[in-house]
């Protein structure tokens, strides 16, 4: 059993204060829902997870089974289990979806692999990858294209949660993973994201503004940001109260955040004015 | 030096032009065109250089009175290069400090009418091959460095090929340097014959760190329909000189394929020129750079299209980081008779610092209607994302850089058939990334 630990999180982003105190924990196997409203911060919480060198951590902890994941790079909590489905998933032109992820998958299943040594052995490990194509319905040929370059919005995130499913990570953060995707896509990915966190005892963190993805992964607690802080935790029912009603309701009730929002919106208009 | 009238450096003057013909036991028509250069080169240092072709390279960098041709060779041994070792070779030709060290060609190929070895034993033994292609692409009246090389030249790997005949393995040259302030004027002459085919593998190579200067040559000249494949792998250390000029000759139905390296050298300055005078004759250029540190790299390349129905391709991929420099000045030239000529040139850069410089200026100059000639460049920065998104899959930073640099690099990878050469770039690449 393991816990991802998120206490009072402060996080900045160029200067400007985002995440304003945010407390979080998630064990093994459980499956925590994150909803909200644009610009509350979740993908903020996102990058600070990940390591994004731009998201400063100004306040509070982060901590994976006791250790200080703070101090560690971008990297090393990949290789410590953490992962991240980006919501815009970037091209890199080139590099081939397979060498790419031999390489990830080798360092981290091998967390001391030095750089240049050995990677995993290539039958297994095309085995692999290959039943995980075939899972996520994305033809075997987009191993040999280039990291996507090209692909549609909805081959990019079905290729996030295939890297996610080789790297087997003890806790993903998915952001936003079903946007942009088809009926069709949703459910294949729905799919998949249930099947990795009941057969690994992975524990999920998904950010979305749908319910899709909630339906086939049930949440056992549905969290809501507002203004850099979780200002409610609920279950099941609350995501699917505020995917029918919005977050009106949510600001009524916690009237300071629901200010700040407001106040920050405000500056950014006059800002981008 | 300057790009203005300057004096020929005490090295090289009239004074070290005659104790240099000296020391060479040299039949009286190589003596006497060097003599023509030698005059040639006297009148081409009182003459601006060209601005257009060197009014970006910082020529006051290199001091070639520093610099001086040797009467022995540095110790060759210290020439451990990747690609010497990458490939079964038909034949190899060694030189340091502009003198030879080996020589050898396999026996096979020598009975079925091949020609390979060193430029000063051939001038001598097969004079009706050497004199009438010997400066037949390069002109000693270019400039003052065409000029200077064909008075000075200090010898060389040279590659004749019968009718017909194709040559599988390929052949390795290595040009290097060992000695503190040596120059080496080598120079790479290559014919093939209506229908032959080759492939030759050259290379630069210093055995120290210290600095040295070379001012070379290249010509490549292909019969009626044969085909070529050429690469040099500019690979110094970051202390030396490298200047040459370097010309391909390519008749009717002919196919050149020509792959530059630039990976060491203080500053480097390629003039290369392609020439299509055959109808349907064909040329792919690929150049590979990767600058870093102060190097400063440059490259003055023009495809000639002389004949109708000829297609030129260029490619090249320069990275650069630190306070790297790197120039390709890029020309597609259509005479009037070359109709229907389909002509390309591309130069995409990527940057790994701020305080790099890429510049890169395509031009066109057509003088006939009915033909496709198209030109681009490109400059990006690896981005901070990419290299996050990376990470964020496990991958350490230099993993990082390194797959993003090789991605770079990989459309040029796929268009070099010879898995050897893609090895040792790939290696050398590595090197340079530090992870190697």
């Amino acid at each position: 059993m393991s816990t991802l630990k998120i206490e009072n999180l402060h996080v900045s982003v160029a200067g400007t204060l985002i995440l304003k105190g945010v407390d979080l924990e998630i064990n093994s196997g459980e499956i925590h829902a994150l909803m909200g409203p644009n610009g509350s911060g979740k993908s903020t919480l996102a990058y600070a997870l990940a390591g994004h060198p731009n998201y400063e951590v100004t306040e509070g902890s982060i901590e994976l089974d006791g250790e200080n994941v703070l101090e560690m790079e971008a990297d090393e909590r990949a290789r410590h289990g953490l992962y991240l489905a980006f919501q815009y998933p970037v091209t890199i032109p080139g590099v081939k979806v397979a060498d790419f992820l031999r390489h990830a998958v080798s360092n981290v299943r091998n967390p001391d692999r030095k750089e240049g040594t050995e990677l995993i052995s290539m039958r297994e490990y095309r085995k692999e990858l290959y039943e995980h194509l075939d899972a996520l319905g994305v033809d075997r040929q987009f191993a040999r294209r280039y990291l996507n370059e090209g692909f549609s919005g909805g081959e990019k995130k079905r290729m996030e949660i295939v890297q996610m499913a080789m790297l087997k990570p003890r806790f993903a953060i998915l952001d936003e993973t079903d946007s942009g995707l088809d009926t069709d896509a949703v459910n294949v990915v729905s799919e998949g994201v249930q099947r990795l966190s009941s057969a690994n005892q992975m524990g999920v963190l998904i950010i979305t503004h749908h319910e899709r993805l909630l339906q086939y992964n049930i949440p056992s607690q549905t969290h809501v940001m507002l203004a850099g802080r979780i200002v409610e935790t609920g279950d099941a029912s609350l995501a699917h109260e505020l995917h029918n009603l919005g977050y009106a309701s949510v600001r009524e009730r916690h009237p300071d955040a629901a200010a700040e929002e407001e106040a920050r919106q405000k500056r950014e208009t006059v800002a981008s004015a | 030096m300057t790009l203005t009238a300057t004096p020929l450096p005490v090295t090289f003057d009239e004074a070290a032009f005659e104790a240099f013909l000296a020391t060479r036991d040299e039949p009286a028509w190589v003596t006497e065109r060097r003599q023509q250069a030698f005059s040639t080169l006297q009148d081409k240092f009182e003459v601006e250089l060209d601005p257009e072709e060197w009014r970006r390279v910082n020529l006051r960098l290199l001091r070639p009175q520093e610099f001086s041709i040797r009467s022995a060779a540095g110790d060759a041994a210290g020439f451990d290069t990747n690609l010497q070792h990458a490939a079964e070779f038909g034949g190899r030709v060694i030189h340091s400090d502009g003198r030879t060290q080996a020589a050898d060609l396999a026996d096979e190929l020598r009975s079925s009418g091949v020609v390979f070895g060193e430029l000063n034993e051939l001038v001598k033994s097969h004079r009706e091959l050497v004199e009438r292609h010997l400066f037949s692409a390069v002109s000693p009246e270019t400039d003052r460095f065409s000029a200077w090389h064909a008075a000075f030249w200090t010898g060389g790997t040279a590659l004749f090929v019968p009718r017909g005949l194709k040559v599988e393995q390929p052949l390795h040259s290595l040009i290097g340097l060992a000695s503190a302030g040596a120059a080496d004027l080598s120079h790479t002459l290559i014919v093939l014959e209506d229908g032959a085919s080759a492939a030759l593998l050259e290379e630069t190579a210093s055995a120290t760190d210290e600095a040295g200067f070379h001012l070379g040559a290249v010509e490549l000249i292909l019969g009626q329909g044969a085909n070529l494949r050429y690469v040099q792998l500019q690979n110094w250390n970051d202390k030396t000189f490298h200047i040459a000029h370097q010309t391909g000759r390519v008749a009717a139905d002919a196919h050149l394929q020509w792959t530059v390296g630039g990976l060491g050298a203080k500053l480097a300055h390629i003039h290369q020129d392609v020439i299509l005078d055959g109808r349907s004759s064909t040329a792919e250029v690929n150049g590979v750079t990767f600058a870093v540190g102060r190097q400063q790299l440059s490259y003055y390349t023009q495809q000639n299209h002389n004949a109708p129905d000829t297609r030129s391709d260029l490619l090249y991929k320069t990275v650069l980081r630190d306070r790297a420099n790197v120039v390709w000045r890029g020309m597609i030239r259509v005479e009037k008779e070359a109709t229907r000529t389909d002509g390309y040139q591309r130069c995409d850069s990527l940057m790994l610092s701020d305080h790099a410089r890429s510049d890169s200026i395509p031009g066109l100059e057509i003088e006939t209607d009915d033909v496709r000639c198209t030109h681009g460049a490109t400059t990006g920065r690896v981005d901070a994302e990419q290299i996050f998104y990376c990470r964020s899959r496990g991958l350490t930073e230099f993993e990082a850089m390194h797959m993003i640099v090789e991605g770079f690099f990989h459309q040029i990878y796929d268009r070099i058939p010879v898995q050897a050469v893609r090895d040792v770039l790939g290696a050398a690449v590595e090197k340079k990334l530090g992870i190697g």
